[in-house]
Formats: structure tokens, sequence, C-alpha cells
């Protein structure tokens, strides 16, 4: 009883600083934002009321765990958010897709393009990305660990903490409330508040490592852990802002000019590097060999791949800032690094592929592990992308133009997106307590449609980035520039178009993937030929009769 | 020590001993698998993810 009320009194208290804060915000994006925390307090003080079991307390039965079971719920969520914030982000990416197609789309002010495409960057990256990384480090610990979560109520409060950071960025990009900078637009109490739930999280995840029974803690692990101190680290030093009042949404950064920019690009580069490679690798790690009923190929290869990534990685960002006001020797510096990762995430991907040595036949007969086989192939296409664009001369071609945006979206859709989807198909039917999947044929048509989907996404970016490239660059004989910068937006509109088309491709995958994932959940199996089976014709499984004389 | 000096100590730190140690660090990070006697530790953790699937039976 008396966490009962210890609960509903914290809700109380929530609710009252809110309300206080809304009614003294000094702008209405913020007293938009006090009232979304306000109706969040709201609906937990709703459900720490209702939810207990007062009965029981009045009997003194203690709901105790049970400590023989693994605790699956806030993975169940975490993979049904995924799904979900994979659809929004998708949808929003084919959006803007069309407006930068067709510019009538811009819906002034709260959906033009400009509001909308930090909220599709979000979207895919911290919801979809985040809620499958939450997911899956809470699903992988606790296997690898053979221990029970630590901290269940704070890992509960991770989940829902996240699921509200995610609904004020959002809503936030739409209102307008941002600090401008790439993949950390939202402001400062949202920042604060991400760095509450990113503490909680180390806690429980840290805290199931420390309570294992396995004496060795798997590589998946020291991946996750990566990714969840080093993102602490970036966010934290990339958000040092100093609010204009304590009511208001505005801030100002501490640093300012080429180290601002800097530190931007250390903090956006390293997201790429820990929040999108390392911690998407702990699920490779992890998943791949499970699917393939093979331990991964070398163990040592993936502690020589972890260690690299981390000593490299870090010193990266400065790329980024290729002939800007950043020194010279630090731009280089950038680059040299860049190129050397190439080489550890070469190996990491041939860890991964060589995982299916002596079972090759597993991709032409299991959807799942051609998933992942293509989501290693991307992860070595872009990482060796990647370093390329890094070298100065080349980024002083494909630099501010659609290659970048390409290069993103090859590994963003081919890597992180195809070994999301393949972890959620393993998961679902585990978690649920199912036979199997409700279709594997639509995981098959998922991947095709995915893959095509890239395939138009990648080849449209590339013609559009160096078309782009060449047209700035190009010169006539009077020496003054010869392409105006609308001339070359109207020679990539075809472009534009083949890339919405991929968008929409990719889209109509993942929503195979809702209907899949919903009706495996309501535990339906799809009445459908197996997706393979060694040739059988019952009419020719007889013998030959002797011609008639 | 005025603010540029500060700078140019770390910087000079930085591509002297600073590198030397990181370098040291890393490589022995990464050799460490490969000490000898090794190869057994490294081969069940590898297979360790596989032991859930057949205890108890």
């Amino acid at each position: 009883m008396q966490t009962v009320l210890a609960r509903a009194g914290i809700w109380l208290v929530v609710l009252l600083f809110a309300v206080i804060a809304v009614a003294a915000a000094a702008d209405g994006g913020f007293a938009i934002h006090m009232s979304i925390v306000a109706l969040a307090a709201l609906i937990g003080l709703w459900v720490s009321i209702s939810g207990a079991d007062y009965a029981g307390i009045a009997r003194g039965i203690l709901k105790i765990p049970d400590e023989g079971r693994y605790d699956d719920d806030p993975v169940r969520w975490g993979v049904i958010a995924t799904v979900f914030w994979g659809i929004a982000g998708f949808l929003a990416g084919l959006f803007i897709a069309l407006q930068l197609t067709w510019p009538v789309l811009n819906l002034e002010p709260f959906l033009n393009f400009g509001r909308l495409r930090p909220l599709h960057t979000s979207a895919v990256i911290f919801a979809f990305g985040g809620n499958a990384l939450i997911a899956t480090s809470f699903y992988v610990v606790q296997r690898t660990c053979r221990a029970r979560l630590a901290f269940p109520g704070l890992a509960r409060f991770v989940f829902w903490g996240y699921q509200l950071f995610i609904v004020l960025a959002a809503t936030g990009y739409l209102l307008g409330v941002t600090q401008s900078k790439e993949y950390a637009e939202p402001e400062w109490y949202v920042d604060w508040w991400l760095t509450i739930v990113w503490v909680a999280y180390l806690v429980v995840f840290a805290g199931t490592i420390l309570k294992r029974s396995e004496p060795h803690i798997y590589v998946a692990n020291w991946f996750y852990l990566a990714f969840i101190l080093t993102v602490a680290m970036l966010h934290i030093v990339n958000n040092l802002d100093m609010p204009v009042s304590l009511f208001g949404s505005k801030s100002y950064p501490l640093f300012a000019g080429v180290q601002g920019a800097l530190v931007q690009w250390w903090y956006g580069h390293n997201a790429v590097g820990f929040f999108l490679t390392a911690g998407f690798l702990a699920m490779m790690y992890y998943f791949v060999p499970k699917q393939a009923e093979r331990p991964i190929y070398s163990y040592r290869l993936s502690i020589i791949h972890f260690w690299s990534l981390i000593f490299l990685y870090i010193w990266a960002g400065p790329h980024h800032l290729h002939y800007t006001a950043l020194p010279d020797w630090a731009q280089t510096l950038g680059m040299v690094f860049s190129v050397m990762l190439w080489m550890p995430s070469w190996g990491g991907m041939i860890n991964g592929l060589m995982t299916l040595n002596g079972a090759w036949d597993k991709v032409r007969t299991d959807p799942i592990i051609r998933m992942m086989v293509m989501a290693l192939a991307f992860y070595g296409m872009s990482t060796f992308e990647g370093p390329m664009l890094s070298i100065k001369s080349v980024n002083s071609l494909s630099h501010y133009t659609d290659w970048t945006i390409g290069h993103v979206h090859s590994g963003a859709l081919g890597w992180n997106g195809m070994i999301t989807f393949a972890a959620v198909y393993y998961l679902a039917p585990r978690l649920w307590n199912r036979e199997r999947l409700y279709s594997l044929r639509m995981v098959n048509w998922h991947f095709w449609l995915a893959t095509s989907g890239i395939v138009f996404y990648a080849a449209s970016m590339w013609v559009a980035g160096i078309t782009q490239g060449l047209m700035w660059r190009e010169y006539g004989p009077d020496g003054y520039l010869v392409n105006s910068f609308a001339d070359t937006v109207a020679a990539l509109h075809p472009m534009f178009i083949l890339r919405a088309f991929g968008g929409l491709l990719y889209l109509s995958g993942a929503i195979l993937m809702v209907i899949n994932v919903w009706a495996t959940i309501l535990g339906k199996l799809r009445d459908e030929v197996p997706m393979h089976d060694a040739a059988y014709d019952p009419q020719a499984d007889r013998p030959i009769l002797a011609p008639a004389e | 020590m005025n603010p540029h000096s500060t700078y140019e100590a770390l910087r000079h730190l930085a591509d002297s001993w600073g590198l030397a140690i990181m370098i040291v660090i890393f490589l022995s990070l990464a050799l460490w698998p490969f000490r000898p006697g090794a190869r057994a530790k490294n081969n069940d953790a590898a297979q360790m993810i596989f032991k859930d699937e057949n205890d108890g039976q």
C-alpha cells in the first residue's frame, strides 16, 4: 500500500509542477510540451492507482518477480514500439521525398519540409532504431547473462520515459521548437529528460551484467555497453546549453563558431558510429549466430572489431567539416581515421558473413537469414563508401550533394533497417510463445520490396549527387559558373521521383511486417506452401510397368 | 600559461606520448585474445549463446 501511495504521490508532484510550468510558460511551444508532460503524469497516476492489486495488498500478498523466468514485458512493448515508430518514420520519409519532388506538398507552417525532415530522421534513428536497441539489448543481456533483468521498475521507466522523449521531440519539431543541430534538435529540457532516462538505461543494463550467472560477458554485450556509455557522453557534451528562461523552450549552446561545429560533428558522426553501428553490431553478433544456428566465425575477430571501432570511430567526425574554418590538420586527422575505419568494418562484415560458412543454403531457404546477409552486405558497402567520401578530393565533389543522402540511406535502410527487421522476425514468435511466424512468405516479400526500394533509392541518389556536384563546379570559358542552383534542381527532378518510388517500396515492405507481426501476436498461422522442401511428385513415385507385348 | 600555450602543449602531447600510449593500449587489448591458451576460452565464449537451447535435456 505504501508503494502505491508513494507512486501516486510522485505522479501528483510531477503533475503539479507541469501545471505550474504551463501557467508560467514563456512561449506556446513550452506550454504545449508541459501539457504533454502533465498528461503523461495523469496517465501514470491513473495506472498506478487503478492497476494496483488491492485485494492482494489487503491479504498481505507481495508480488515477487519469478527469478526463474526472463523479464520480457519491456522487450515485447519495445518490439511493438519499434514496428509502430518504423512505420511513422518511413511514412514521414516518403512524404518529405514527395515534397522535394512536388513542392506544392509543403503545408505551411507545421508540415513544411524544414519541420518534417528532423521528424523523419529522429523517428527512424531514435524512435525506430532506439526502441529496437533498447528492446534487443534487454533480450540479449538476459539470455547471454542467464539472469533476469536487474531493477524491473527502472526498466519500465526506461521504456516509457524514452517514448515520452520521442513524443516531446517529435511535437517540438512540428511546433518549431529546435536547437537546429542535426540529430540533436530537441531543446534543453528534452535533453535533460533523455539524460535521466539514459542513465536509468545504463543502470538496468550494467546491473544485469553484474548479476550474471555466466562468467564470460558475451561480445554483443560489449557493443551494447559501448553504445550506451558513448551515447551518454556525446549527448551531454553536445547539449551543454544555457536556457534563456526556466519556463521557456529557447537555449543557447556553450560552444560557438568552429568549436561548436566540431563538437556537433564529433557528436553527429559518433551517433552514427555508436548508435547506428556499435548498437546494431551487438544485434548482429547475437541474432546472426542464433538464426544460423552456428557460432560466430571468429570470436577473436569480433574482439579486434570491437576495439578497433572504439579506438578509431571517435576521431572520424571532422570529415563532416572538410574545406571549412576547421584547421587543416584536424580535417586531415578526420579523413585518415575515417579511411582506417574501413578495415575493422570489413573485418566485422566478413565475421558475420562467414558465420554462414557451411550453411550457405540457408540464404536460399530462410528469408530471415537472407535479410541478415543483405544487412551485412549493406554494412560492408556503406563502410566502404563512407571512407571513400571522407577523402578530401572525393568530398569536394560529393559534399552538400545528394550523394551523402544516398550514402546515409544505404547504411540506414540496408544495414540498420534490415538487421532490425530480421531481429523483429526472430523475436516475435519467441516473445509471444508462438510455434512460428504468421507467414515466412511475407518475410520473403518484405525482403524483396525493401531490397529493391534501397536499390532505387541509392542508385538515383548516386546519379543525382554526381550530377549536382559536377554542375556546381562547371566553369564556362569566361570564368563564370555555368549553372545556377535552380538549374541543378531542375536537372534532378527525375531522380527525385525515382527516390520517392524507392521509399514507397520500402514502406510497403514494412507494412507487410506490421501485418505479419500483428498476426503472429494474435497467434494466427497462415496456411501457406512451405518456403523450401525437397521435390516430391506422387504421380511419378511408382514403378515403371513393362510395356504390354 | 596563456590559452594559446595550453593549446600548443596539449597538441604536442596528443601527437607524441598520447598517441604512443593509445597505440600500446589498443594493441594490448586487440592482441589479448591471441595469448597462448586462449583458443579454448574463445571457442567456449562463441558457443555460450547456444547453451540455453539444451539445458536440462
